[in-house]
């Protein structure tokens, strides 16, 4: 079993719309949207929802305002300015003190240092989790609850689960949809996956944090692989993204021209190699040919991945 | 006045859109300064190319254990609930990416055998693009946890008098919500697209959730379709200004020139959206008194 993970550095690139044509393509693939931040893949693959489950994030310390004394320990040893004391309480507590739950990481301190064991820590909902069918085979995906935490974890949660149902529905291929960035999500979908595709813009900014990602991919060890976006938009810095991609080690992709009718595939609710058979579609078949062949070469990926706290 | 510019979306013009109104509004000669909360993916400099006049490092509590003084009790890795910290045989094993810094392990130990050292994850660089003030936060690439390091470029901002724009990452989650926290306002780049829309919808969610007074930009708005603009009416959402889908500023913008000088007119449409998201603002902080 070999797991395709997309990502970009710079938002935006077209990673989504690149990975709902390979879905497309593939059609033996079982699909995950790591995104979770700001998942869109479901807007196109329309999935029907077969499975739903809550999604258990980070833990928040709650008090027991019944037994605080309002001592003020939990406030002294807080180290995320997440306990407050909320005035003067005309009951036998001197002040009632109260956790901010955006601000508490759920460390625990307070729970445990409490004199009066007054305080726990209680497990938040943090979104909920899908499995589903699409015309393009099984989805995993997720919707994280409004200002919750712990993506990385949820990340990790989709990643097992889509590896299970690939075992189960005897599928070879897991195409992942990751996030922007460096951090936390984006080191969940990519520790231990086969190859990371990177879909990057020919701008400064856009080579500016490949080259980060590119960096990130190689410390973890992943086997890489660049296409460039919109390649005609500026061919200077498509060249120099290529270069780039190569020091780092990562094969480099056919480029994708600009067309117009990526924006109205999305619109139309399809895929562009569904839509049409244009300058994007096309190059986009030619990449699957080549992240085919790529991925021959690539590791299998067994083990669940290595659990990652937020 | 802080001014958060963010999106939900990536790759919609927040970094444009902020940029260039620092640039402007620094050019009418305020006292303005550009501060790029994107600590994983920081552009601003690319666009503003600032003189860096001195930077400093972002550093983070992580522990460090007296081998001789530690008596393998494994209390630390009971203590810590983010598996940062592991008692292995002989041996104590300090995962530093995954630490928030809470200091549980030391308070745990009854050996007093760990202390607190400062570990650099980024760094955070002042300078000058002009007359404009510069700040930008890096984190270091590997690090998983942005915040601490939002934070830091949040707590060198300058007292609220001046004008502060700060540019924010993508998403919805806890890097959005540690930058766009104690903004009067924030300035929501979205596109008409099926994902922009999407996007935007988490992003006004997460806004409304903070309580923060906010308003919508409809970048390449001749583009997609027309659901923005039914969202937003059906919402009560302010649309402040819509700016036309337009190649020479994508090019532009792909060499890290500033559109505001480059393309005509630009400057123009972006002062009005200054002015209009200023006095948006300043209504809401009257408001509030």
């Amino acid at each position: 079993m070999k797991e395709l993970i997309v990502i970009s550095g710079k938002g935006g690139t077209g990673k989504t719309s690149i990975v709902a044509a390979l879905a497309s393509l593939a059609r033996s693939a079982v699909i995950a949207d790591c995104d979770v931040d700001a998942a869109n893949l479901h807007l196109i693959l329309e999935p029907r929802i077969e499975r739903q489950e809550p999604f258990w994030g980070g833990s928040k310390a709650v008090i027991a305002a019944e037994r605080c004394t309002g001592c003020g320990q939990c406030t002294d040893l807080c180290r995320f300015d997440a306990i407050a004391g909320d005035g003067p309480d005309p009951g036998r507590a001197a002040r009632v003190f109260r956790i901010d739950p955006l601000a508490c990481e759920g460390c625990g301190v307070c729970v445990d240092h409490c004199p009066q064991n007054a305080i726990t820590l209680t497990p938040t909902a943090g979104g909920q989790w899908f499995v589903s069918r699409t015309r393009c085979g099984p989805m995993v995906h997720a919707r994280l609850g409004v200002a919750a935490d712990n993506s990385g974890k949820l990340v990790t949660h989709l990643r097992r689960t889509a590896r299970r149902l690939a075992v189960e529905r005897r599928r070879d291929l897991i195409l992942c949809d990751g996030a922007p960035g460096i951090g936390c999500p984006v080191i969940a979908s990519l520790t231990a996956s086969s190859l990371a595709l990177a879909v990057v813009e020919p701008t400064v900014s856009g080579l500016h944090d490949f080259v980060r990602v590119a960096e990130l991919t190689q410390r973890l060890d992943i086997l890489g692989m660049l296409t460039v976006n919109k390649a005609d938009l500026n061919p200077d810095l498509t060249g120099r993204l290529e270069q780039a991609a190569r020091q780092f080690g990562f094969a480099v992709a056919g480029r994708v021209p600009y067309d117009s009718a990526v924006t109205r595939a999305q619109v139309a609710r399809r895929t562009i190699v569904e839509l049409a058979d244009g300058p994007a579609a096309r190059a986009i078949r030619a990449l699957w040919a080549e992240v085919q062949t790529r991925l021959q070469a690539c590791k299998d990926v067994v083990d669940p991945p290595v659990h990652l706290a937020s | 006045m802080r001014i958060a510019v963010a999106s939900g979306k990536g790759g919609t013009g927040k970094t444009t859109i902020a940029v260039n109104l620092a640039h402007l509004a620094a050019k009418r000669g305020r006292p303005v300064v550009y501060a790029d909360c994107d600590v994983e993916e920081p552009n601003g400099h690319l666009f503003l190319r600032p003189t860096i006049v001195h930077q400093r490092s972002i550093d983070r509590l992580v522990p460090t254990i007296a081998l001789d003084r530690c008596t393998r009790c494994g209390l630390c890795s009971v203590a810590c609930r983010y598996g940062a910290i592991a008692c292995v045989g002989q041996t104590v094993l300090v995962f530093p990416e995954l630490c928030h810094a809470c200091g549980g392990c030391r308070l745990a130990c009854p050996e007093q055998a760990i202390c607190e050292a400062p570990r650099s994850i980024g760094c955070v660089r002042h300078g000058w693009s002009g007359c404009l003030r510069f700040l930008d936060g890096v984190l270091n690439v590997g690090e998983m946890m942005s915040p601490p390091a939002i934070q830091a470029v949040k707590n060198a901002l300058p007292p609220v008098s001046s004008l502060a724009i700060l540019d924010c990452p993508p998403g919805a989650s806890c890097p959005v919500i540690e930058s766009v926290r104690g903004a009067d306002f924030v300035l929501l780049v979205t596109e008409p697209t099926p994902f922009g829309l999407s996007d935007l919808a988490l992003a006004v969610e997460m806004t409304r959730a903070l309580r923060l007074p906010f308003g919508v930009v409809v970048n390449r708005a001749d583009r997609g379709d027309r659901e923005v603009w039914r969202y937003c009416e059906r919402e009560g959402i302010d649309i402040v200004a819509e700016i036309p889908d337009d190649r020479a500023v994508a090019e532009a913008c792909s060499q890290g020139d500033l559109a505001a000088e480059k393309i005509p007119g630009m400057a123009e449409r972006l002062c009005a959206l200054l002015d209009a998201v200023e006095s948006r603002a300043t209504a809401e902080k009257r408001g509030v008194a």
